[in-house]
């Protein structure tokens, strides 16, 4: 076991992990953060995202050793003090979930993306982004008219 | 704000959802939990000659192994499909035993033939790995088209692997109508095999208490109660008061969790073997595409019959529908109920004759998979009407209308009654919205960019809320489609609405909550929607075939009306008024005439106190219940028109237009209507050029076991989609409305595919039209011009 | 997926030594590929050595020449100005990698050792002409990429950094595999300074491989419609569901022709 700790939505955390532990279980099954997803096991759904040092990464290909020291931020870390990001209030009223178990995934993706590429974002520059991110319900429709509202609104 | 019916309400569940606070069954861990992994057949076809254990050491953390031979030592039957269908000759169809753990054989890879419970997952999974399961390798088939006449035996019970061989329809009056046609369009089409993918994989934690003798499943479940029930009587684990199930937030069904399947029943069984510790269990992606329940998988030979003025006279086909290894719960009405009685479409047909065989083949059971035998059946009518138009140099637009029914209600030769609709209407609509008319020249400019451009329809009708009672019942159901619900007013005006529907992304807790808020003028966050537990619900039937707000939301709306019928009877007698004379209006009751007037809550309040009312005529409280069987199904229809253009260099295909314009009848939230709209329409798009699932012939292994070649579509797989809506009232049931989810599943692939065909000029296209099959084709019609 | 001893060396003698050390080590620069095959149970090796701890990241650009460190992740290649300017096909191709999310994590020195046969910088290492620093020396990119998922660093050697010289025109077009998104074709042409044309392709072939007779007909006439009538054979390249052998070769004329047309 390993002793690891790092900030995880502003906050400092530490625990003890085996080697192969991957971020997205020490999120989950450590520290209870049960809002970063699992659903492939080959990086490429995308439900797992968050953001590591700033950048968004899938959790579930990332060792939570080699995550010791970083700044994590989950999807229970965008609001701040009760106030819904910018991000998720534009899923909310866009109607960019059903299910909602990619959501976490997606919107750590865009807020990452504003972040990258700016506040406007065209269609093409969203759907393209998405590539890393899978939902089988909403059809991306309204993913990506929340995602360029949410980004105007950041 | 408005609230009520029809209004654009954002969704009160979405709040959880994006602050990461959604309570998804593998979310869930209860104390002392171990972990089960399945050990999981390599081959498709073999017997099972020895499982043995390794001597398991302590930091192997293994608690117990299970194989069917202990199921079979505590009588725990196997799964059920319940659905009985019976052959042209009469006899039954031949369902094979499925135990929970495989008992001497096993027929597909990735059936369960042992389970290991462990203290971690990791030890769980490491273990099974150690288990040695001796094999004797069995011949196997994998394809529908050659089982029946395949060396491989699956079940005893089923020479040739066949389960029945069905159907429906006048076959005389079909053959005769076919004498007299001016033109017949014959077709051959396969329905790809799919796998659902919800985005949640499958879940379950099992725990015993023995206290009090008592069980308790958490399960990803579309339909916890009919879950609760099989356990229960089947199963035969418990009685079902002694059985809880509670489906928490579940992440995307699409019809692959409304199934009993061997993982969740083997976590609650083996808790008391392993002396109450919970069990969990969480499926890997891969195991979700091993053995999830798989969807469509035919294969059809078509013909449509045709007098001089393309006027419908006959339809025929016969269907080789692959089941999977083992007939899943509800397999058997998939391809035949739901499938051949709605071969006759938007149109009205004279004559239609269905032949349906049902075939065991050596993969994962196949099921319904959103839109459930309306995919199949519309994907064969509007391929082989839009062929005919072409054959025939009508435009397929006009061709459609010609054969549209026009008049209601209407009884098609395949059982059903149409009700209500209109279907040149929906077709009108999306001519203008997609601009029909200027396509010649849309067409013309794509060519120039070296394109080619196709346009296609689909005209599809489904068939929603599957009811009465009765009539499913004489046609082999083993279970009633109504729906309950409770609705309880608290004392201070609050509302609590318990459903047997289950939400799984529809957004029930918003759309029924409109509802209330309508009904008695509440304001909506007074409303909470119970759902998915089955210590609170007392029964229910689910969610699956779009038929929570038709049947679900109608039995909400039956026990309002019995909510407000006590309600003026207790504000007759607060207000010292006759009942007749009380109004009920924007959640206040008023004494006509008066300015006495009371508002909903205070009537409720009233009802508790119970200080003003006779309680010897009328009981305190407010609290109503509702079973609702609908009177007839309801009948979804619309147009979706696709256009797509084709790089002919490479293959790749572009959707650059979609038009969908469907008739849902009374649309409670347009927002949450459009949604599921979008999606349908992608995973029919998905169904039509990327997905499929794949066998090998020749070793029976899955090939699309992964997202690195099983094709999900991506967001720049599909357009953003222009919609409309048009509008007739179901009438066989109080809401009007006729049911949304599968819709865009069900239309979308008949469109593309006719759109492809169209673009290609060539009249036989398989799906999934990938860019590979694409270029093949390419390649073919310029071999044939040369 | 099974346990394994971790080691987050400093020093790239370190890493060398904990390889050599370990009954079955791997180099872990990213895991991009690395985790989701151990996850599989594909892979388990005894000792991960992650090299992310050598800090052995970044760009420099010269005139002649464009200096990536092994360490450095396809996002940063890819928005790196400098790249941009003096190679837009490597900044190009390494923004098509995989994902956003796998681009902030996966690196070009964890790519190219793997050599998986779909991966998009073995393109651009052969196209660009391309040398591999390792920790014990100077690889040419023709001689790096030996087999499928095999290359010629000896098992304690680490890659340090690609050195690209600068071309005077080049552009890398992918097709991408539709479910997994990775290469089902890629082609990078490149016009480089003395003049010589290279034309090389990932995805198609067990490794990535080059074009001749398409590089003399391009050094002759740098124009797609020099390389129209060109077709690779089909015999050898890779066949799966998703494209046989014939697609994938008419995709390299498809592909090597657009890359002509759109190099800068």
């Amino acid at each position: 076991m390993s002793a690891i700790s790092m900030k995880v939505n502003g906050k400092a955390v530490c625990g003890a992990v085996e080697p192969r532990t991957l971020l997205v279980q020490f999120l989950r099954e450590n520290l209870g953060l049960t809002g970063t997803h699992v659903g492939c096991d080959t990086s490429q759904c995308g439900a797992c995202v968050v953001h590591v040092n700033g950048t968004a990464i899938k959790s579930c290909t990332a060792l939570a050793v080699a995550c010791d020291g970083a700044e994590v931020t989950t999807v229970e870390g965008l609001a701040k003090n009760g106030k819904l990001h910018p991000m998720q209030e534009a899923f909310r009223e866009h109607h960019g979930l059903q299910c909602g178990f990619c959501t976490p995934g997606m919107l750590m993706a865009a807020v990452d993306l504003v972040n990258r590429k700016g506040k406007t974002l065209d269609e093409e520059t969203i759907r393209h982004e998405l590539e890393g991110n899978i939902c089988r319900c909403t059809g991306y429709h309204n993913i990506v008219k929340a995602i360029q509202a949410g980004a105007e609104n950041m | 704000m408005d609230t009520g019916i029809g209004a654009r309400v954002r969704r009160k569940e979405d709040h959880r959802f994006i602050t990461g606070k959604g309570q998804y069954t593998d979310d869930i861990n209860l104390k002392d939990q171990t972990y089960a992994y399945f050990v999981r057949s390599p081959h498709a076809h073999a017997t099972i000659k020895s499982i043995k254990e390794p001597e398991w050491a302590p930091e192997d953390g293994v608690v117990a192994v299970f194989t069917g031979e202990h199921v079979a030592e505590d009588k725990i039957g196997g799964l059920i499909c319940g659905w009985m269908i019976h052959s042209k000759d009469g006899s039954p169809m031949k369902a094979g035993p499925h135990p929970i753990l495989a008992q001497g054989k096993a027929r597909y890879v990735g059936d369960h033939v042992a389970v290991v419970i462990a203290e971690t997952k990791e030890q769980a999974k490491a273990a099974a790995a150690r288990v040695d399961v001796t094999y004797g390798v069995l011949p196997h088939v994998v394809d529908v088209a050659k089982a029946t006449k395949s060396k491989a035996q699956i079940h005893d019970v089923a020479p040739d692997n066949t389960v029945f061989e069905w159907s429906l329809g006048d076959k005389a009056a079909t053959e005769a109508a076919f004498q007299r046609a001016h033109h017949v369009t014959k077709l051959d089409l396969v329905n790809n095999r799919l796998i659902p993918n919800a985005m949640e994989p499958r879940a379950a934690i099992g725990s015993y208490d023995s206290g009090s003798d008592h069980y308790t499943l958490y399960t990803t479940s579309q339909n916890p109660h009919v879950a609760r029930l099989v356990i229960s009587a089947f199963h035969g684990l418990a009685p079902e008061h002694k059985l809880r199930v509670i489906a928490p937030d579940v992440g995307g069904g699409f019809g692959s969790k409304i199934f009993i399947y061997a993982e969740e029943v083997v976590c609650v069984w083996a808790s008391k073997r392993i002396g109450g510790r919970p069990i969990k269990w969480t499926a890997e992606r891969t195991e979700s595409f091993l053995a999830d329940a798989h969807g469509r998988d035919h294969v059809t030979h078509a013909e449509l019959a045709m007098d001089k003025d393309g006027h419908i006279l006959g339809l025929k086909c016969h269907t080789l529908a692959s089941m999977g290894a083992y007939l899943s719960t509800f397999a058997s009405c998939v391809p035949t109920y739901l499938y051949a009685t709605l071969l006759s479409g938007q149109y009205a047909i004279p004559a239609i004759y269905a032949e349906v065989d049902a075939i065991y083949t050596n993969t994962a059971p196949v099921d319904a998979y959103r839109g459930a035998g309306r995919p199949e059946a519309t994907y064969l009518v509007e391929r082989i009407v839009e062929t005919a138009a072409r054959e025939m140099k009508i435009d397929p637009a006009e061709f459609r209308r010609r054969n549209f029914v026009t008049s209601f209600p209407h009884q098609t030769p395949v059982i059903m009654t149409y009700d209500a609709g209109d279907y040149d209407a929906s077709l009108k609509k999306a001519l203008e919205i997609a601009d029909y008319k200027g396509f010649p020249a849309r067409k013309a400019a794509a060519a120039k960019q070296g394109k080619l451009r196709g346009i296609g329809f689909a005209n599809y009708i489904e068939a929603c809320g599957i009811a009465p009672s009765a009539a499913v019942g004489s046609l082999g159901a083993g279970v009633g489609l109504w729906e309950s619900a409770e609705v309880r007013v608290n004392p201070v005006g609050t509302i609590e609405v318990l459903t047997g529907s289950h939400s799984h992304g529809q957004g029930h807790e918003t759309t029924f909550a409109q509802l209330v808020s309508d009904r008695l003028g509440v304001d909506i966050n007074s409303v909470a929607i119970v759902h998915g537990d089955t210590d609170k619900v007392q029964f229910g039937m689910g969610t699956y075939g779009s038929r929570s707000g038709a049947v679900g939301m109608s039995a909400i709306s039956k026990a309002l009306d019995k909510v407000e019928a006590k309600a003026r009877k207790i504000a007759a007698h607060v207000m010292e008024a006759a009942e007749g004379d009380i109004e009920f209006k924007n959640g206040s009751f008023s004494v006509k005439g008066t300015d006495k007037k009371m508002a909903f809550g205070e009537v409720a309040l009233a009802a508790y106190v119970a200080h003003k009312f006779p309680t010897s005529e009328i009981e305190p409280g407010l609290k109503e219940t509702a079973f609702y069987d609908p009177s007839n199904f309801t009948f979804p229809a619309g147009c979706h028109i696709c256009e797509v253009e084709i790089d002919t260099e490479t293959g790749v295909t572009e959707i650059v237009s979609w038009t969908a314009v469907d008739d849902f009848g009374t649309v409670i939230n347009p927002m949450i209507v459009e949604g599921q709209v979008h999606g349908g329409i992608t995973q029919g798009i998905g169904q039509a050029l990327t997905e499929g699932c794949v066998y090998d012939s020749e070793s029976g292994q899955l090939l699309t076991g992964s997202y690195m070649d099983y094709c999900m579509p991506r967001a720049t797989d599909v357009p953003s989609f222009k919609l409309g809506f048009t509008e007739t009232k179901c009438p066989s049931n109080p809401l009007g409305m006729k049911g949304c989810g599968e819709a865009g599943a069900i239309a979308a692939p008949a469109a593309v595919m006719n759109a492809m065909t169209d673009a290609l000029g060539v009249k036989d296209l398989a799906m999934p039209a990938s860019p590979h099959t694409v270029w093949k084709t390419l390649q073919a019609t310029k071999m044939a011009a040369e | 997926m099974e346990n394994f001893i971790y080691h987050r060396p400093t020093k790239p003698a370190d890493a060398v030594k904990a390889m050599k050390d370990a009954a079955d080590g791997k180099f872990l620069s990213g895991g991009m590929t690395l985790l989701p095959t151990m996850k599989q149970g594909l892979a388990a090796p005894s000792d991960i050595i992650d090299l992310g701890g050598l800090g052995n990241s970044g760009v420099e650009v010269g005139a002649d020449k464009v200096t990536v460190k092994a360490g450095t992740v396809h996002a940063n290649v890819a928005t790196d100005k400098g790249v941009k300017k003096a190679i837009p096909a490597l900044s190009a191709l390494a923004g098509g990698i995989g994902d956003p999310h796998v681009r902030n994590r996966g690196t070009i020195g964890g790519s190219i050792a793997n050599n998986d046969p779909a991966a998009d910088y073995p393109a651009a290492v052969v196209g660009l002409n391309a040398t591999v620093v390792t920790s014990a020396r100077s690889v040419p990119g023709d001689k790096f990429f030996t087999d499928i998922f095999t290359t010629a660093l000896k098992d304690d050697e680490i890659v340090t950094a690609v050195e690209f010289p600068v071309p005077k025109r080049a552009a890398y077009v992918k097709f991408p595999n539709p479910a997994s998104r990775y290469a089902m074709v890629g082609v990078m042409v490149a016009e480089l300074k003395d003049g010589s044309v290279r034309v090389a392709v990932t995805g198609a072939g067990p490794k990535v491989f080059r074009v001749p007779e398409m590089e003399k007909a391009l050094e002759a006439n740098f124009s797609a419609d020099a390389i129209g009538g060109i077709k690779v054979k089909a015999s050898g390249l890779n066949s799966d569901m998703h494209a046989s052998p014939e697609y994938r070769a008419h995709l390299v004329t498809v592909l090597a022709r657009r890359a002509v047309a759109a190099a800068k």
